[in-house]
């Protein structure tokens, strides 16, 4: 993992001071909270329904052990014992008091974390696949360019007050489990005719109010080029992006505005500037972060206890058919640790779970932990040996839920649980679908399933990319769901349809039963996916589903 | 009488800068975590008048604005909206906030 340098420590260590001035410059009235509110917000400090809210960064979702039990720490220190794990792997702490926040960001830096541009309109938070380093279906591990773009972006002069914030995504792999078609840029590691690695550049994309998936407008980039390119892009929409309306600020409009071929044109234009002037990263630079990020040394020797366990112990196989993906060293797994329990809080995870997540990466993990976008916790790098070791460990402490990828792995963002700008709850319905598909044992024979929840229009819960989304609105002082269908987040990105008018709280879980009744009843095999159906199926067989009661109630 | 555009009787909200917890204003022009100390405006100039008193209280609160209530059975103020109801309960996910120190 990268290790903080002595530039990295002071510039931390300076923003926490700073901050801890600010606060106090706040509570003794020098400043007002319209002066206050952007400097906390350049800190991760929010102002929520019920409390504030700070958000940490974990960048590209990578952490060790220390990191974690740090976290558990501040969690029992000076939050209510938990924390939650969010869509763009940060994780949230929902009830700091602002007199405590500073002693929080300086127990962070200790273990060289902090929540610096975690909002605003700035580059935020480089989120990458959870699966970097481990996956065997990677060119190269991404994370070496993350740590890259995570020092390019922190403090970037040009760049700290764009028109709107901005996000970027990475994946390595050509299965993209980084969402990287609905970013402002997203960049997949792609190979040259020459085999060389690089990227292709995907531009524009991003969900919220008027979601659009990203266009390429590089399709190989040589990794050489990548500060200068990713400036250029920059550079353009920070001149070009709409400042005169918030909701159409994101570099996702200016791209469809402009056309993508001229906005390609003129990110070429600004490149060819940009590369003239730049004189290459420090040298030896990315030498040193591909070697902060160079795969731990794996325990080769042979055991037959994990064939063993899979052939004796059917709860461990089936943990294991869900949780466990293939890792590019065969003697390996990568666990995916859900914190998603039936009936539990998307992303929630305790203290106590913490430290034995991070008991499990610092004595079976060689001391990696990855948080995921889909709210889950993984275990990059475990001996196949250890997994049902880890799999006992994890039971202990309610973490071996065995339902990755399936109906009950839902994204929730809080929702108005406790995000102010929510214009419904999300939880409660995760909750509930969870709780039902749960009674109904109906989980596996359904197989593959994403459902993703937002409470409101900005789509934190990415509901356009669920194969079932959800959105919650308020609609005449009462919470309504609207759904879409057929959303797909991965190297095949779709935006979900909307059905048609949404269902109010108590009618919506059974509409979500009649759309998986439809899909059961209209597969061609068990193993076509309900994603697969819908696309071959259209929308019709399950608008007519879940409204069919409408229309009998108009035809009356 | 309450004036024609004036639908509801309101009160004064906002979070307290110390900790976040949402606080209403009182007839005495403090700030309480409990509804029910919130004083009423039935109309619109006072409703007004309330909000400007509440507001300028900057180094206490933020974000003070006017909620839509109606009495209850006891005459206390009850929120017409329901993130109005939330904000004095707390989260439905788990027993914290408002409904765990009211118990």
């Amino acid at each position: 993992m990268y290790a903080y340098n002595e530039f990295d420590e002071k510039f931390v260590r300076g923003r926490v001071a700073e901050f801890r001035k600010q606060v106090q410059r706040r509570i003794d009235g020098v400043l007002t909270e319209d002066e206050f509110k952007p400097l906390r917000l350049k800190n991760g400090l929010y102002l929520q329904l019920h409390a504030y809210m700070l958000r940490i960064a974990i960048p590209y979702g990578t952490l060790n052990s220390r990191q974690m039990r740090q976290l558990a720490y501040i969690a029992e220190r000076w939050d209510k014992g938990y924390g939650h794990f969010t869509t763009r792997q940060n994780i949230q702490f929902n009830w700091p008091k602002l007199g405590d926040v500073a002693d929080i960001l300086d127990a962070l830096a200790d273990v060289e974390m902090h929540a610096i541009q975690t909002s605003g309109n700035c580059i935020r938070n480089v989120t990458a696949d959870h699966f970097a380093g481990a996956g065997s279906d990677e060119i190269e591990d991404p994370r070496p360019t993350a740590e890259l773009l995570r020092q390019w972006s922190t403090d970037h002069p040009e760049f700290q007050w764009l028109p709107r914030k901005f996000k970027i995504a990475i994946t390595g792999a050509p299965n993209d489990r980084a969402v990287t078609r609905a970013h402002d840029i997203g960049l997949r590691m792609v190979r040259n005719e020459a085999g060389e690695p690089g990227y292709e550049v995907i531009v524009g994309g991003g969900l919220g109010r008027t979601p659009m998936i990203g266009k390429t407008v590089r399709e190989f980039l040589p990794k050489a080029d990548l500060l200068p390119y990713l400036e250029a892009i920059l550079r353009v929409y920070n001149l070009h992006g709409r400042r005169d309306n918030k909701y159409k600020a994101r570099i996702k409009i200016l791209v469809h505005e402009t056309g993508t071929d001229e906005i390609k044109a003129m990110i070429e234009e600004a490149f060819v500037e940009q590369k003239g002037k730049f004189k290459g990263a420090p040298e030896g630079l990315m030498e040193m972060l591909e070697a902060a990020f160079a795969p731990p040394a794996f325990n080769n020797t042979q055991s037959l206890d994990y064939e063993q366990a899979l052939a004796n112990d059917p709860v461990f196989a089936s943990f294991v058919e869900t949780n466990v993906t293939e890792h590019k060293n065969p003697a390996y797994g990568i666990v995916s640790i859900s914190m998603k329990p039936v009936g539990g809080t998307p992303g929630d995870a305790t203290s106590e779970q913490m430290r034995l997540m991070a008991d499990l990466a610092e004595k079976y993990g060689h001391d990696e932990l990855r948080i995921s976008h889909e709210q889950n916790v993984i275990l990059p790098h475990v001996r196949k040996a250890d997994i049902p070791t880890v799999f006992a460990e994890l039971k202990k402490v309610g973490l071996a839920t065995a339902n990755i990828g399936l109906i009950s792995d839902i994204i929730a963002c809080p929702g108005m649980d406790y995000c102010a700008l929510a214009t419904a709850r999300s939880i409660p319905i995760a909750q509930e679908i969870s709780t039902r598909f749960d009674e109904l044992k109906l989980e596996r024979e359904i197989g593959p399933m994403k459902i993703k929840i937002s409470g409101c229009i900005n789509a934190c819960g990415h509901h356009h990319v669920g194969h079932i989304g959800i959105l919650g609105l308020d609609r005449a002082g009462v919470e309504n769901y609207q759904i879409t269908l057929g959303g797909d987040g991965t190297e095949t990105a779709t935006i979900g349809e909307r059905t048609g008018p949404g269902f109010g709280a108590e009618d919506l879980i059974p509409a979500i039963e009649k759309i998986i009744d439809t899909y059961m009843g209209l597969r061609e095999t068990p193993d076509e996916t309900f994603l697969d159906a819908y696309r071959r199926l259209g929308a019709a067989p399950f608008k007519e589903a879940i409204y069919e009661d409408v229309k009998h109630a108009r035809a009356a | 009488m309450a004036s024609p555009r004036f639908k509801h009787s309101q009160i004064v909200t906002a979070n307290d800068l110390f900790d976040g917890d949402v606080v209403y204003l009182t007839k005495e022009g403090g700030w309480s975590i409990q509804i029910t100390d919130a004083a009423i405006a039935d109309d619109a100039e006072r409703a007004a008048a309330l909000l400007s008193k509440g507001a300028a209280q900057t180094s206490r609160i933020v974000g003070a604005y006017l909620v839509d209530i109606e009495r209850d059975a006891d005459g206390f103020p009850s929120p017409v909206h329901f993130r109005e109801q939330f904000r004095t309960r707390g989260p439905s996910n788990y027993f914290h906030g408002k409904q765990a120190e009211f118990q």
